[in-house]
């Protein structure tokens, strides 16, 4: 079967690229070299332990502001520009269009990942001067951010298919941060009673779960990651973006052009 | 014939559009009333009416980019909503804009793939589609710096590129200079020779006079009426010119109402065109030279102007009479 969402998701990737967001990895790269000379001076261990943890971080966060950015503009403002009457008035069904989307801008962070992700063991290089085995576990913080910007990216989708770009942002910065202090919600939710309780434990289960995401912290202290949370990770956050996506198409589908 | 034959190319089935508008107070605006038409293979049909009367509406149900309230469409043959329609008709936005991040000719790249033209001849296709708009000298500038008529040209364009056998264009020569709207029409008739169908929107008489086969009048979101433009033009009046040579004026034709001039050496008569074979029997009793009779059409600008306020006040007084 013939399908367009190979060529909706490349020219996502190319308004991407030619938008200069690539130009992001500039202050990334100088973000991270001066973060690498300046903890030169300490030991060889805290040394690694910084330039793990800033990195990553870094990674995850300009990542999530790109994926956010990005997101909330790809069908609001293709609506909001008419840019989409002359695709949708070819053989391209509403939801291929979403899809598409979707992969090219989840390519678009992928390629960004992996230039950030040189970046990195650059700086871990530049520190260190070798690789251990446990650097290794990097890629699965790697992997994880990855998958973290799957939930991101089909989030910014499902509000740019109802709402304008302004509201899109705040909507997905908010549940991005709550998602990631989703352990704290559920702690909460297990102290509170009554109708807090009700409550917190819902907003708990709906919102992402990115503390499970965030494995920064023990991979910067060599503690190795459990092959089911990887598993466990990787179902969640395909079955979460697939929801969203869902949603996102169910509403698109039935949407008025401006 | 083959009943393919005669398919007509476009069936309009009742589609009425009601926006909600208003942001506190939701209130129901009928841009679209139930709107049947059809449209028959091979002709250009001009959807005539001036703006805010609903033919952007109209188009934009056709494409699927809005829903209509209720009501459907045949499209070649086939419902509508068919993706397998999306691939043998073409459409031009209203003031049409485009990825400006593209160069024309990656643009029409683009389309010609989510059109499923196959590479080789997507190849040869844009070439030829640059050419013909007029566009090959800037196929490699991005159409960030385009101008309006450049980016009209883009449209009609895209709009080609894929060989449709119909084509939706929505108020194709505005934004254009006279030149530009003149190169639209030969299109448009080249389009025509080429055995497509075409469907075009204007709020420009004189466009619709000089093009097409079949002619819409659309007025506050009803059809007013349908039907060649000789035929809704010259109806209308239906008067005829006579002209005779000399200066005498018979008083039989005096008398049948004519609007005489007399000139230097012969008299132009207007009259009904019920009176034109007793004008000429009472100018061959008096032996007077006919030099010609020909209708006169009111021109499709009258008409339209005529036929609206015909409709502005009929509404009066139905609105009136409530
Ligand atoms: N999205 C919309 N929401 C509310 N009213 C609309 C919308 N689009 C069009 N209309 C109204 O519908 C009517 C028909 O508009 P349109 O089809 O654009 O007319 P035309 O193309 O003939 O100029 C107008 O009165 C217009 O104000
Ligand atoms: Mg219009």
């Amino acid at each position: 079967m013939k399908t367009s969402i190979p060529h909706i998701a490349s020219n996502t990737f190319r308004e991407a690229v030619r938008d200069r967001v690539l130009y992001n990895l500039i202050a990334f790269a100088l973000l991270l070299s001066g973060a690498a000379i300046l903890v030169g001076q300490i030991s060889i261990e805290i040394e690694k332990l910084v330039v793990i943890n800033l990195g990553l971080t870094a990674v995850s966060l300009f990542g999530v502001v790109i994926a956010i950015f990005i997101g909330i503009g790809l069908v609001s403002k293709e609506i909001e520009k008419r840019t989409l009457y002359t695709v949708l008035s070819r053989p391209v069904r509403r939801w291929e269009f979403i899809i598409g989307k979707f992969f090219g801008l989840a390519g678009t962070l992928t390629v960004n990942t992996f230039f950030m992700a040189i970046g990195v063991f650059a700086a871990l290089f530049y520190v260190s001067h070798r690789f251990v085995r446990a650097d290794a576990l990097i890629f699965v913080a790697l992997y994880f951010i990855i998958l973290e910007f799957l939930i991101v990216c089909s989030l910014s989708l499902l509000f740019s298919s109802f709402s304008s770009p302004l509201l899109s942002a705040v909507f997905a910065f908010s549940l991005f941060v709550i998602g990631s202090f989703s352990d704290d919600l559920r702690n909460f939710a297990g102290m509170a009673h009554g109708v807090s309780r009700w409550l917190a434990t819902g907003a708990a289960y709906l919102v992402p779960n990115f503390s499970a995401f965030n494995v920064i912290t023990s991979i910067a202290h060599e503690q190795p990651v459990a092959g089911q949370l990887i598993l466990q990770n990787t179902l969640y956050a395909l079955f979460y973006a697939a929801m969203v996506l869902s949603g996102a198409v169910l509403i698109f589908e039935h949407r008025d052009l401006k | 014939m083959s009943p393919e034959l005669v398919m007509p190319s476009i069936e309009i089935l009742g589609l009425e559009k009601t926006y909600q508008v208003g942001f506190w107070r939701r209130r129901p605006k009928q841009a679209l009333r139930p709107l049947h038409l059809q449209v028959e293979d091979g002709e250009i049909f001009g959807f005539l009416g001036p703006n805010g009367a609903g033919k952007t509406t109209t188009l934009k149900l056709l494409m699927g980019l809005i829903f209509p309230t209720s009501g459907s469409a045949r499209i070649l043959g086939r419902e509508w909503t068919d993706p397998g329609v999306k691939a043998q008709i073409g459409f031009l936005p209203e003031q049409p804009y485009f990825y400006d991040y593209l160069t024309a000719q990656e643009l029409l790249e683009y389309y010609g793939q989510l059109s499923g033209v196959p590479g080789k001849q997507r190849r040869h296709r844009i070439g030829q589609v640059l050419h013909q708009v007029g566009l090959r000298d800037v196929q490699g500038l991005q159409l960030r710096k385009f101008s309006k008529g450049m980016l009209q040209r883009v449209g009609i364009g895209q709009a080609i590129l894929h060989d449709p056998k119909l084509v939706f264009f929505d108020e194709p020569m505005s934004g254009l200079d006279p030149m530009g709207r003149r190169e639209v029409r030969d299109l448009m008739e080249q389009l025509k020779h080429e055995g497509k169908t075409v469907f075009f929107s204007t709020h420009i008489l004189s466009d619709a006079e000089a093009l097409c086969d079949r002619v819409a009048i659309i007025h506050k979101g009803e059809v007013l009426r349908v039907g060649a433009v000789d035929d809704l033009t010259s109806s209308v009046r239906g008067k005829v010119e006579v002209i005779w040579q000399g200066t005498q004026i018979p008083a039989s034709i005096k008398a049948l109402g004519a609007e005489c001039h007399v000139t230097a050496e012969m008299v132009r008569a207007i009259l009904d065109e019920k009176q034109q074979d007793a004008a000429i029997d009472a100018l061959r009793r008096d032996r007077l030279r006919l030099i010609s009779v020909t209708p006169v059409r009111t021109s499709l600008e009258t008409y339209f102007v005529e036929k609206l306020r015909h409709a502005e006040t009929s509404a009066g007084s139905i609105a009136g009479g409530v």
